[in-house]
């Protein structure tokens, strides 16, 4: 069978019809853009239809994470269009926060007509080699006739396998001459492709002898990552199902939060440089670490020369490259999540009739024991608002809500991280692999668009919200009821804690002067403002701001000096954590610590 | 049951290992606009080395290329450098043929020798040797073919570069499996 007969051809339409009609095969309800020269024919047709929304951006960076967030939250594609040239260049930071983070996107660049590329014409720019090492694939499409095709095999490369980004670049007169539209795979050709198919159902020997180690185990850990959230709300279920099950401790990623339901017994927090102690000293003292969706990050792992000495790892991934790429693993299993996940309680079911399988008591009893350290502990003493208890009282008003959270980067992502719970997964929403600051307020703007009803809200610092705030505009445009609750200290707090920590209070550059006034800012873009500066009044400003219809913004005017603890600190160990200010002059940093972000 | 643990899979101790190997794979790929580039910007966006690199259509009908490289490094980067090409998009196949078995790999190099007259003789008695076709010739100046293993072409190149000035043009290695594919 050849490729061809894999489509049944249709109609003839211009490239502009065809992107739409492809757009709404792939039930493509949103798209995030912003106009220019090269697009005009596709925003034309756009004009001439009512199937998909097109939600009007004041800057490309700012359609690329909002289709992430939308995506994130729904598990649907996220789709972004722009225009050639500046307009492509714009979306390259947001790409690459997909391709880090794993976020099924298609993002459809315009592109000056075939006769003009390569001669520098106006808003030209060679978008497929700028962003071939920051998607996933991309295509520049030179016939119309191809558009179609290209189109649904951009949605599936997107959604398939590991997630990712995928742009398609649309030189104007592609988009204007006649072809052949040709509908997508179906059936049994929907999920296969002539070069791309990813593995998906583990070896099933594997997963039998993955399940023996689970029984001889006596200090057992799942580390789980965003890999269980990509594979569908079942994976979180299984997941949850099988720690359940086993009994054993369980840990997350950043990404993975929510995969889990943090409220559970067997949670210990978040696991890396910023996660708790329990869960860190429960990674390096595991004698099984059974790592599902999670690529062994240098955020988690710390120096890897000291990780987990002592345990045999098993790691599943859907991406053969993530495995035994900074940690050497025991067992690799290829393959999705949910299938495995399945698979493994399936087995599990049947050993542990036929096996005894080791007593955990011990194992719980020296986490309990780390657990007792209390290491998220904060003082609020005075009327100076604590970011920790900003956030812990955030939670606490808004845990019964169906919420929606996403982060910019920084202190208040890892406080937000930290005191922030989440019991499903799609709930969390921030940028981990490319730390993209900026890139919460454009996500919480396409996560209330993907969930409508649902109580969005952006925590956030005073810098990193300022990097898209032209977004205000859209969130305003729409009538979309975010809230944006700014940590606000004045400084680029992590940046000012490493200078603390690291090059001896030298705060350079960190320091935000003639910050502006946010209830203002917020009023000039026509939303509520509001601001709190002492803790009494902490609880009474989130009453109001979750009740206010519209979008908010809640400036909240904390601590400067506030660090983020538990903190791992460059080129040490899991066991070498500091846990509070108390402890920092004790390891000072080692040079090679020094080198690492 | 610990026996059948690394049953499929390279155990850790190999990966432990720092000694650094040289592994010649062939990559089949889909004839499209980029995909060169592509793999080029895996192996230096990732730092990974190539020591060398012939790409050629192989397949006009099902526009296939077949892509040859040379590289080198440990088992963990080599294991690293399969799995990422796996994952382009348009890699059909990736093929170690270092660690497959038996595997033959030749190169083309055209060297032109230019040679004062003394020591013409010389220059045509190590050609002889070598088994390589003269295809050009100038006054004093002459190109030879040779095919081979790389360590055969270096090896002449060395010699008739101590009787007279070279200038080398070499394709890089072609290589394939001698035994049809598992």
């Amino acid at each position: 069978m050849t490729e061809d007969n894999l489509h049944s051809i249709e109609e003839e339409l211009n490239g502009a019809q065809i992107v739409l009609k492809a757009l709404q095969e792939q039930s493509v309800q949103v798209l995030f853009g912003y106009p220019g020269g090269a697009v005009l024919p596709i925003y034309d047709q756009i004009f001439k239809q009512n199937y998909v929304k097109h939600i009007l951006v004041r800057h490309e960076q700012g359609a690329v994470h909002a289709a992430e967030g939308y995506a994130r939250s729904t598990g649907k594609v996220g789709v972004v269009l722009v225009t050639s040239g500046p307009g492509a260049t714009n979306a390259v930071t947001g790409l690459t926060d997909a391709l880090m983070d794993s976020v099924p996107l298609v993002c459809l660049t315009g592109q000056v007509p075939t006769h003009l590329i390569g001669n520098d014409a106006f808003q030209e720019a060679d978008t497929v080699g700028i962003t071939r090492p920051c998607t996933k694939h991309n295509y520049l499409v030179k016939d119309v006739n191809d558009l179609s095709r290209v189109l649904h095999e951009a949605f599936y490369v997107a959604r398939s396998g590991r997630p990712g980004p995928v742009v398609v670049d649309l030189p104007k007169d592609v988009v204007m001459d006649k072809g052949a539209y040709t509908t997508a795979p179906r059936g049994i050709n929907r999920q296969r492709h002539k070069t791309y198919n990813p593995v998906t159902i583990p070896d099933r020997k594997k997963i039998d002898v993955a399940v023996d180690l689970f029984l001889e185990a006596k200090k057992p850990l799942f580390y789980t990552g965003g890999g269980v959230i990509n594979s569908g709300p079942k994976a979180s279920k299984t997941l949850t199902k099988l720690v359940d099950e086993t009994g054993f401790p369980i840990t997350s990623t950043l990404m993975g939060l929510g995969s889990y339901p943090s409220s559970s017994e067997n949670w210990l927090g978040m696991v890396g440089m910023h996660g708790t102690y329990e869960a860190n000293m429960a990674m390096h003292d595991c004698d099984l670490m059974i790592n599902i969706g999670a690529r062994f990050d240098d955020r988690v792992t710390g120096n890897l020369k000291l990780f987990s000495p002592n345990s045999k790892k098993i790691h599943i991934d859907i991406d053969a490259s993530s495995i035994n790429k900074n940690v050497i693993v025991d067992l690799p299993i290829l393959g999705d999540a949910s299938v495995a996940l399945d698979d493994i309680l399936d087995s599990w079911f049947k050993k542990s009739k036929l096996k005894n399988r080791s007593n955990l008591d011990s194992w719980w009893k020296k986490i309990s024991k780390w657990k007792s350290k209390d290491c998220l502990k904060f003082s609020q003493v005075d009327q100076v608002i604590k970011p920790q208890f900003a956030i812990k009282r955030l939670y606490e008003l808004t845990k019964d809500m169906e919420t929606f959270i996403t982060t910019e980067v920084g202190q208040h992502q890892m406080w937000a991280a930290q005191f922030y719970r989440f019991d499903k997964p799609n709930r969390w929403m921030t940028s981990g692999g490319l730390g993209t600051m900026g890139y919460g307020l454009p996500a919480a703007l396409g996560v209330q668009l993907g969930n409508p009803g649902g109580l969005v809200i952006d925590i956030a610092g005073e810098a990193s919200i300022l990097m898209n705030i032209q977004e205000l505009s859209t969130i305003v445009q729409y009538r979309l009821p975010v809230k944006l609750f700014i940590v606000n200290n004045q400084y680029m707090g992590m940046v000012r804690q490493w200078q603390e920590l690291l090059h001896g209070g030298r705060y350079s550059e960190s320091y935000t002067d003639s910050l502006p006034d946010f209830v203002k800012l917020a009023e000039a873009y026509g939303m509520k403002g509001m601001r709190v500066e002492k803790a009494e009044n902490v609880d009474e400003a989130i009453v109001e701001m979750i009740s206010t219809k519209g979008p908010v913004i809640l400036d909240v005017v904390v601590d400067q000096k506030e660090n983020c603890f538990p903190m791992i600190p460059s080129g040490a160990g899991h066991n070498q954590m500091l846990l509070g200010p108390e402890d920092k002059s004790q390891q000072p940093v080692s040079e090679e610590g020094m080198v690492l972000v | 049951m610990s026996s059948n643990l690394y049953e499929g899979s390279i155990p850790p101790a190999i990966f432990h290992d720092n000694q650094v190997f040289s592994h010649t794979i062939s990559v089949i790929v889909d004839n499209e606009a980029g995909v060169l580039a592509r793999v080029v910007g895996l192996f230096s966006g990732r730092g990974y080395n190539i020591e060398s690199l012939t790409v050629s259509e192989i397949d006009k009908n099902s526009q296939l290329s077949r892509i040859n490289l040379v590289t080198s490094g440990t088992t963990q980067i080599l294991e690293q450098i399969k799995a990422q090409l796996g994952r382009l998009v348009p890699v059909h196949n990736v093929i170690d043929l270092t660690s497959k078995g038996p595997s033959v790999s030749r190169e083309l190099a055209l060297v032109r020798v230019d040679v004062k007259d003394d020591l013409i003789d010389e220059l045509f008695k190590i050609s002889r040797i070598f088994t390589c076709k003269i295809v050009g010739l100038d006054k004093n100046s002459y190109v030879f073919e040779i095919i081979g293993k790389t360590a055969r072409i270096d090896a002449f190149i060395e010699l008739v570069s101590q009787i007279g000035s070279c200038e080398i043009s070499r394709t890089g290695i072609v290589a394939i499996s001698i035994s049809r594919d598992s």
